[in-house]
Order: structure tokens, then sequence, then C-alpha cells
């Protein structure tokens, strides 16, 4: 395997409402953020992560490159998910050994529309969809399948709101108040609130790392994997595809100094805690977490570039993160990044 | 900054009409029995029936096999989610529980509504059963839902009485329609007994005295009731044993006139009558017991009850 490592990490100020940039708008202040501190202007590979259904226009995503610059060509590719999993598709570019560093970002603005609809469309439209089924739904299917305990629950939530008020770029949230259920079990804190941002990261491969950054994050680890489509055929109770992704990315092969998590709902944190073997005593989500700040489709990047930043800046040695696509965590990818190889 | 004359447009997304999919043969077989009304898995390789049927074994990736097993209709709720407020894209527009439903014979759980009414009503195990649409046409929601099993029903009760109250009753609403509470004097108990009785149910002498008591006591006990009730004002309400004053047992009384946590035993009350002009054959005439203001009594010296 080829060593590689986040050199560069940038992130919007996130807002819980539209400010009224473009989506390119958004992401340039980041790309031009991560440019500097590396001092690239071009890459050998960029790849972004984004899901058009947020702006409603079929190849939105191609009018992001606005941002990047795209001339003369560019070796680019795009993936319907979050920029996590268009970092993975650079990674493995990366690992083909012909180019040195690539650019990853990822961006959204759920501001747009009604997120817990727009999330009903990736359902499979047999069994899922028609029935109108939404994110909030599915997800309090699954926080009454594991049963969680409520106070936990609001601790994560008062914890991540108050993580969330010290980060910069994180929404000021108040602590979560309130007995009403949004859809019972789950009280509306439980929920990510609806945010607009962007973020990017750069990836550079052996001595280039280390050229571009004094404390490279290194990728000792990366995988993904995923689960059936239909709730009914799991265990929601469990995350078996995150268990099988911190195996393979080698989690548990050292001591885990921080982790970032992509807990869109406040239940999914004990179930990843469990997944990934973190005990008590791992900080999970320093930075407030996607409770305080769910810029979709960058969230996921943003939680690799958080634990990416802590390495670089000296204040862990050895981080976890964790990205997640489709209904109720269906598939899970998990990253292990470390100051050494 | 967001600026003040922000341009805002709305935009539709939309296939008008709907988007027409193919649902190859095992996504189709189970629509089609779908539209007979019939619940149909598939089975595995492994022996496990996939209920709704998916082309292929999501624990092993390799094809299913032809065999199609009827299921349900009944099936058992594993997990559920409650909507308080439905959405219009729900399928129900009233409050209703996603949840996840083993149907009989299945060996995963389908994703459905469930109308239950309340939350309440729900709970890991629960057995239900389909609600089929009208018209069916192949589609998921030819069940338009599923319902709770029958396991409980409603039996009206009722019958009519003329009751009387008896002559001793009678006596006393008579002194209550003039503002008095009368007693009975056991003669040979030396006990006082309120509301007034034609036989000591002590000794079983006839009464022969009948005595009048103030309209001032103390409450011995009480409880503070939180279910609405015709002969109480308001809820929460206290209801007290009332000893009065020149009488050896308490008589139930409605306590007014004091938040209902301030009750306590061993506090002193005065009856509070309607005017004179209202008044009937009947305890509505004392409106409640309220607080005078008195120390409290020594209950030692009032735990009431005859002697």
């Amino acid at each position: 395997m080829r060593d590689v490592a986040v050199v560069a990490f940038a992130q919007t100020v996130h807002t819980g409402h539209d400010t009224g940039l473009a989506e390119p708008e958004l992401l340039l202040p980041v790309i031009d953020e991560v440019k500097r501190a590396t001092g690239l202007k071009r890459f050998g590979f960029t790849c972004s992560g984004s899901c058009d259904y947020l702006a409603g226009a079929p190849f939105s995503f191609v009018s992001a490159l606005d941002a990047v610059g795209a001339w003369p060509p560019i070796s680019e590719s795009h993936v319907e998910m979050d920029g996590a999993f268009a970092l993975y598709e650079a990674w493995v570019r990366l690992q083909h050994g012909d180019i040195d560093t690539a650019l990853v970002y990822g961006f959204g603005k759920s501001s747009m529309s009604d997120i817990r609809e727009i999330m009903t469309l990736q359902l499979d439209p047999y069994y899922l969809a028609p029935l109108g089924l939404d994110q909030v739904s599915y997800a309090a299917l699954q926080a009454a399948a594991v049963n969680a305990d409520r106070a936990a629950l609001d601790e994560i939530v008062r914890r991540s709101r108050a993580d969330g008020r010290a980060n910069p770029y994180a929404l000021d949230l108040p602590d979560p108040s309130g007995e009403e259920f949004e859809v019972e079990p789950l009280r509306p804190y439980d929920v990510a609130p609806v945010t607009d941002g962007a973020a990017a990261v750069v990836l550079a491969a052996g001595d280039h790392a280390r050229e571009l950054a004094g404390r490279p994050a290194w990728i000792t680890g990366i995988a993904h994997r995923a689960e059936p489509h239909y709730l009914g055929m799991r265990d929601l109770a469990r995350s078996v595809s995150t268990a099988e992704a911190g195996r393979a990315a080698g989690v548990g092969k050292g001591p885990v100094d921080v982790a970032e998590l992509h807990t869109q709902f406040s239940h999914e944190e004990p179930i990843l805690r469990e997944a990934l073997g973190l005990s008590g005593d791992v900080t999970v989500n320093p930075s407030g977490g996607p409770l305080a700040a769910n810029p979709v489709m960058a969230t996921g990047l943003i939680r690799i570039g958080e634990a990416a930043r802590r390495i670089l800046d000296g204040s862990a040695d050895r981080a976890v993160a964790h990205a997640t696509s489709g209904p109720c965590l269906q598939q899970n990818l998990v990253a292990v990044l470390d100051q050494s190889l | 900054m967001p600026s003040e004359e922000s341009l805002v447009a709305a935009h539709v997304l939309e296939f008008p009409g709907g988007y027409t999919r193919t649902t190859g043969p095992v996504i189709g077989r189970f629509l089609t029995e779908l539209r007979d009304r019939r619940l149909v898995g598939v089975r595995t390789a492994g022996g496990r029936v996939l209920v709704p049927p998916l082309e292929y074994d999501p624990d092993t990736g390799e094809p299913v096999t032809e065999e199609y097993v009827e299921v349900g209709p009944a099936g058992t709720v594993q997990a559920w989610a409650w909507v308080g407020s439905p959405r219009p894209g729900h399928p129900l527009d009233r409050p209703f529980a996603w949840a996840l439903i083993r149907l009989d014979g299945a060996g995963t759980a389908l994703v459905h509504a469930v109308d239950a009414g309340s939350p309440k009503a729900l709970r890991p195990g629960l057995r239900v059963r389909p609600r089929w649409r009208a018209a069916t046409t192949g589609h998921i929601t030819d069940i338009e839902c599923f319902l709770p099993e029958v396991t409980s029903l409603v039996a009206p009760v009722r019958a009519e009485y003329r009751v009387t109250p008896g002559r001793a009753l009678t006596r006393f609403l008579e002194g209550v329609r003039d503002g008095r509470f009368v007693g009975g004097r056991c003669a040979a108990c030396v006990a006082v007994y309120v509301p007034y009785r034609v036989s000591c149910p002590a000794c079983g002498s006839v009464i022969e005295e009948e005595v009048e008591v103030a309209g001032t006591g103390t409450v011995t006990t009480f409880a503070i009731n939180n279910l609405p009730d015709p002969r109480a004002p308001e809820v929460p309400f206290v209801s007290a044993y009332v000893l009065l004053d020149g009488a050896d047992t308490p008589m139930i009384a409605l306590i007014g006139g004091v938040p209902a946590h301030e009750v306590r035993q061993g506090m002193r009350v005065r009856a509070v009558w309607l005017p004179p002009e209202e008044r009937t054959l009947s305890m509505a005439n004392v409106k409640w017991f309220e607080p005078t203001g008195e120390p409290d009594a020594d209950l030692d010296e009032s735990t009431g009850g005859a002697r």
C-alpha cells in the first residue's frame, strides 16, 4: 500500500439558514484555503461528493467545478454521496502510483428543501419510498430498536451542542429542552440541524505529504462496508457494517485519542461506539459533530477533516473518523488517522 | 450576510404522472400477489423467507430460490416509532406508528404503518393485521396500514334506579336544608353519630336523641383526587373526613378555598353554605369546607370514630 495522508482541511462557517450563496460560492473559500495551506494550485486528482436532489437539479455538481478551475482539463470524479466516500475514491486513485496529490470536497445546502422528505427519495422505490417513510421516521425506528436510554441521549445532545458552541464553524444551539417528540422516541433535538456548508481536504502520498505538512495525518486504514438496504432485513440495534469496516481499518490496533462519528441522530452514537469498540473514555465528536452542524454531503468528510486536524495540530496522535450513507447507517466508512505510519 | 433583497424562486422537481419502473420477476410476484390481497415471501437457498422478497439473499448475495411462501396476513410488531404529527406524504392523516412487522412465517420484518390510535396501544410483540385498500393495484400501499388484532371489546353497562334516602338520611338532609348538621346520640355508648341515624352501629341500640353539631370541625384524613367528578368543582379536588365539633364520627366532605397541597390532617375547617334561597334537600347545600384559619387541632384528641 502507498502511504497517503491528509495534509490540509478547511470548512465553511456553517449556517442554519440559506445565506444567499450558490454552491460554487459556498465552496470557493474552502478550496482557496486548502490551496493556500498547501501551496498547491493543481492536483493529480479531484473528487467531490454531493447530492443533486439537495438542489433539485441534475448534474448540479458540475457547476461546483467552477470553484476548482477545470481548464486545462483536470482528472475529476464525483460520487452522489458524502464527500467522505469521494475521499475513499481519491485514496484508491492515489494507490495507482501515478499521481501524488488529490483534492476532495463535499458540499450541500439542506436549507433549500425539506431534507426529511428529500431523504425519502434515496429509499427503494418499490417497498419503502411509496410509503412516504421520511428520514426522521426511519431513524426513530432504529432508535426504538436500540432502545437507548433517554438520559444518555439527552447527555449526548447536551455535550454535542456545548462542544458545537465552542467550535467557530458549528452552529450555536442551546442546551436541549422540551418533552415533545418529533417521531417518538426521538425528540426534535435528537435530530441533526438543517445546515448549509462545505468542506475540502487535500490528500498527498509519501514524501509529498511530508513536504506539505509538518505532521501529516497518515491514513493507516480506511474501509467501507454496506448492509442490506431494506430495514427489516437487518438488526437495526447494531451496525455490523461499521464493525466490519472498523476491523478492516484497524481501529482496535492501537489506542484511540479521539473519534469523529457521523451521528445525524443522538441514538447513533451508542450504536457506533459499540460497533467500533470505543470505550466510554474515548472522546467522541469534540467538534460537536453532526448534532451541532450537519452540512449534508460534507458532514462525513468533515469527520475525517476534524480527526485529521487534531493530528496535524499535534493535539492527538491517533484518531478515528466515521462517515455514513443510506437509511439507518446502511453504509459505513471508517478511517484511522495516525501521526506515524 | 443574507441580503434584504435576496432573490428566491420556487422550484419543483417532478416526474409528471410518476416515474415508470419495471419490477423484475421477484418484486413483481410480490406486488401481483398483493393485488390479490395475498402476502408472499421468497425462500432463500438457506431457507430464510424474505418478506418483502428480494432477488438476492442479503446474507450471501446468492439468487433466491423460486419458492414463494404465503405469509401472514397477521404479524408481530418488533419495533415501532410514533408519528404524532403526520406529514403530507405519510400514509395516514392521523397519528400512527411506523413499525417493523414480522409477518407469520416470514424470516424478516416488513416496514409499514400501524393505525393504533395511541402510542399506548403499541408494544413489541403486538399482533397486527393488514387493512386492505378498497381497490388494489399491485402497490405496497394496497395495504393501507396494519391494525392491532382484536384483544378486547367495550361492553355497555347501564341500569336505571329510583333511590330514596330512608328516614334517617331524610332527617339529616332536612337539617342541611335549614343550614344545620343533625346527629344522633346513642344513650348507651354516649357517642354522637353524624349524619343522623336511627340505630347505633356499635351497640345496636335505638337512637332516641337528636343533637345539632357545629358547622366547624377538623380534617382527620383526606385524599387528593385527580379524576373529574360531577360533584366536585374542579380537578384536583380534595375529599376529606371532617370531624365536626360535637360529633364522634367524621363525615366525608369536599375541602375548598385552599390549594390541594396545603390541606393537612388537623386542619380546622368550616362549612360554606349556599345562600338559603338556593338550598334543597341535598348535601349540595354545603359547597365545601374551607379553612377557618385557626391553629391546627391536635389529632390525638380528634381522631374521630365512635368510641
